[in-house]
């Protein structure tokens, strides 16, 4: 450090000169390289990591078409989802809490859409379509709000709050749905009114290469972009990664902590409604157990993205390719024909080898 | 070294009661425009209440709170920022994670743009830090790096600058040396004066009298909740800063005692000795007079 003020004394800042020499150049400025830059960014991890699971089936899955694009547009169709989901929760997460009762939420917001629109001959109340997606939104929102306003009362954990939440939720789904239909699966999503516009906004498929891509992909960029742009350009995303990673620091400069964390159980709340949409359509119905531990998957991809689980550090793009590898590796277990109750066995191990290779590559950053 | 003669921030007869516990008793001090007012205390000696008081987490149970002449009763520490009164903690200046330029303006973010794309001005943000910290003194290298990667000193410092570049009136300062090296403490002191030049009111509280005695220009020494000693500089030398800070009497008297010990001899004679050089060097450090010498 170079001294401006004349007159003070040298040894308050650095090294003292030798009298009479040159004032010495910065020590401590080291050029850092392009590369040095590329590792402190948290997504580096997971887009090295996507890279070599990709190439690991390339090469094993050759045989079995791996590289084409009908595996390509399988890969992300089956992405496309978790990737909504992934998005929303890197920004909780970033904020410094956890969402466990998404999957719930999810399942809670589809059998909304279902009974809501199931005619009143079959239990449900004969709405139509878009009131009902509103409707759901709405329910969803609110679950949101409840989640996080139940968090920053209580100070308890979110991980116990939205631990019991998910329990709530996933039975109210399940004893609402029993209650008005008696049943635990609603189909028939394409009888009800505006059905037709709600499939072409949530379920088209657009064929490119002679392979069908869904437009859930599209929903998927469009949340990673809104959500990088407001992590990294907005005042209210600074208040993000301030609120996790330090939220007594955060509010002492005035960052409206509760809020931002309110904000951000409500966002996780509307990825897994609209998830919860577009597998309505998709699938033409919802049934009770829908999104059953989609919660995980998700925290797997985040944390796999390279967002720390204790907050404050972390991005959205690094959540998308956590969801990308996870579902190169299922695509590439199905289609290699390995027996597919390997499947969790994988995703553990991709699990504890992505947070140490993560840990590694941000403790080289912090080196630099 | 005197501005002008109305206290910028000042309490009088302040009272602090936590139940049946006196935190705080009839405590008065004030600070005036481009003026460092220091408060040194032992531990428990009343200091972290008073903070707190100061700086509208607690309110006062009795007593007054004056801002530029003008009674306050802050009920959150958000108010008393409003209003100018910027308090940097030791341990909550800076949130380590983040990059520097936007620790600067966390809470107090530059926009542009409009509607739906409006943003954080980034670029006006990394330029804007840049310039108070020189202003300050500080030569940082790359807005864009941590503040995880500044050293405890630069973290004070940053988060000085911060509040002296957001408008602050008045600085108030928690032992921001207290965890820091002679050096570092150095650099800290040093943009202290810097704040104090560009007419802040600085309340600066520590426990160390070496720290304070260069920068302050008052000097009120708390003990046991209540005030023990209030001094302009020119009364007060800082041998009598040293002997009030510390309890001078008592710590003679305990001087006193390890020494004798000392030279007791007998089996423990080495225990006793190595306790006493300890003891002795802490004295020093603390710049009590050494009247042996080298032990």
């Amino acid at each position: 450090m170079t001294s401006n003020i004349g007159s003070q004394p040298d040894a308050a800042t650095s090294e003292p000169a030798p009298p009479g020499s040159a004032p010495p150049a910065d020590e401590r400025v080291r050029k850092t390289s392009g590369l040095s830059r590329l590792l402190s960014r948290p997504e580096f991890g997971a887009m090295v990591g996507a890279g070599l699971v990709w190439l690991f089936f390339a090469i094993v899955a050759y045989d079995n078409n791996f590289v084409s694009w009908a595996t390509t547009a399988s890969i992300l169709n089956r992405a496309a989802p978790l990737g909504i989901l992934a998005v929303a929760v890197a920004l909780l997460m970033i904020g410094g809490e956890f969402d466990l009762s998404i999957g719930s939420i999810l399942g809670f917001a589809g059998m909304t859409i279902m009974v809501l629109i199931t005619p009143s001959s079959a239990g449900g109340f004969g709405w139509g379509v878009w009131p009902a997606i509103l409707a759901a939104l709405f329910v969803a929102l609110l679950i949101g709000f409840f989640n996080g306003s139940l968090v920053i009362a209580t100070k308890l954990p979110s991980f116990i709050i939205t631990l019991a939440t998910l329990f709530i939720f996933r039975g109210l789904t399940i004893a609402l749905t029993r209650q008005f239909t008696n049943r635990t699966q609603l189909g028939d999503f394409d009888e009800a009114s505006g059905a037709a516009l709600a499939d072409k906004l949530f379920a088209t498929q657009f064929t490119v290469f002679g392979s069908s891509f869904r437009v859930s992909i599209l929903w998927w960029i469009a949340m990673a972009a809104l959500a990088t742009w407001i992590l990294v350009r907005t005042k209210p995303g600074n208040w993000i990664f301030g609120s996790g990673g330090d939220a007594a620091s955060a509010r002492n400069v005035g960052v409206p902590v509760s809020r931002v964390k309110i904000g951000l159980f409500m966002t996780t709340a509307f990825a897994a409604f609209l998830v919860a949409t577009i597998q309505a359509v998709q699938f033409n119905g919802s049934d009770t157990l829908r999104g059953f531990g989609l919660e995980f998957q998700a925290i797997i991809a985040v944390v796999v993205g390279g967002t720390l689980l204790t907050g404050g550090y972390g991005s959205a793009i690094g959540a998308s390719f956590g969801a990308l590898i996870f579902a190169m590796v299922q695509q590439g277990i199905i289609i290699t024909g390995v027996d597919g109750d390997w499947f969790q066995v994988f995703v553990g191990g991709v699990l504890v080898i992505a947070v140490i290779f993560n840990n590694y590559v941000r403790q080289q950053a912090a080196k630099r | 070294m005197t501005s002008n003669n109305t206290p910028l921030l000042e309490i009088k007869n302040v009272s602090k009661f936590f139940g049946s516990v006196i935190a705080l008793q009839d405590v008065s001090a004030f600070v005036r425009a481009g003026e460092v007012t220091c408060l040194l205390g032992d531990n428990g000696a009343g200091k972290s209440t008073l903070i707190k008081v100061l700086s509208g987490v607690h309110k006062a149970s009795e007593g007054e709170y004056l801002f530029d002449g003008v009674q306050q009763d802050f009920s959150s520490p958000r108010e008393a920022l409003e209003m100018g009164i910027a308090t940097v903690y030791q341990d909550l200046a800076m949130i380590p994670l983040m990059s520097i330029w936007r620790n600067f303006f966390l809470g107090s973010e530059p926009t542009k743009g409009w509607g739906p794309f409006k943003r954080f001005d980034a670029s006006f943000a990394k330029e804007t830090t840049t310039e108070e910290m020189a202003k300050m003194g500080i030569d940082i290298r790359d807005p864009d790096q941590t503040v995880g990667t500044l050293s405890g000193g630069e973290r004070q410092s940053v988060a000085i600058a911060r509040a002296v570049y957001l408008g602050a009136k008045v600085l108030i300062l928690d032992e921001p040396t207290a965890a820091l090296g002679v050096r570092q403490a150095g650099v800290v002191l040093k943009y202290i004066l810097q704040a104090k030049s560009r007419g802040i009111g600085v309340i600066f509280i520590t426990h160390n009298p070496q720290h304070a005695y260069p920068v302050g220009d008052h000097f009120v020494i708390l003990r046991r909740g209540g005030i023990y000693g209030d001094y302009a500089k020119e009364d007060l030398p800082l041998e009598q800063l040293v002997q009030m800070m510390a309890g001078g009497a008592d710590l003679e008297v305990l001087k006193h005692e390890l020494e004798q010990a000392s030279e007791q001899g007998g089996k423990d004679a080495a225990a006793y000795a190595a306790t006493a050089d300890q003891i002795k060097s802490e004295l020093h450090e603390i710049g009590m007079p050494d009247d042996e010498g080298d032990a």
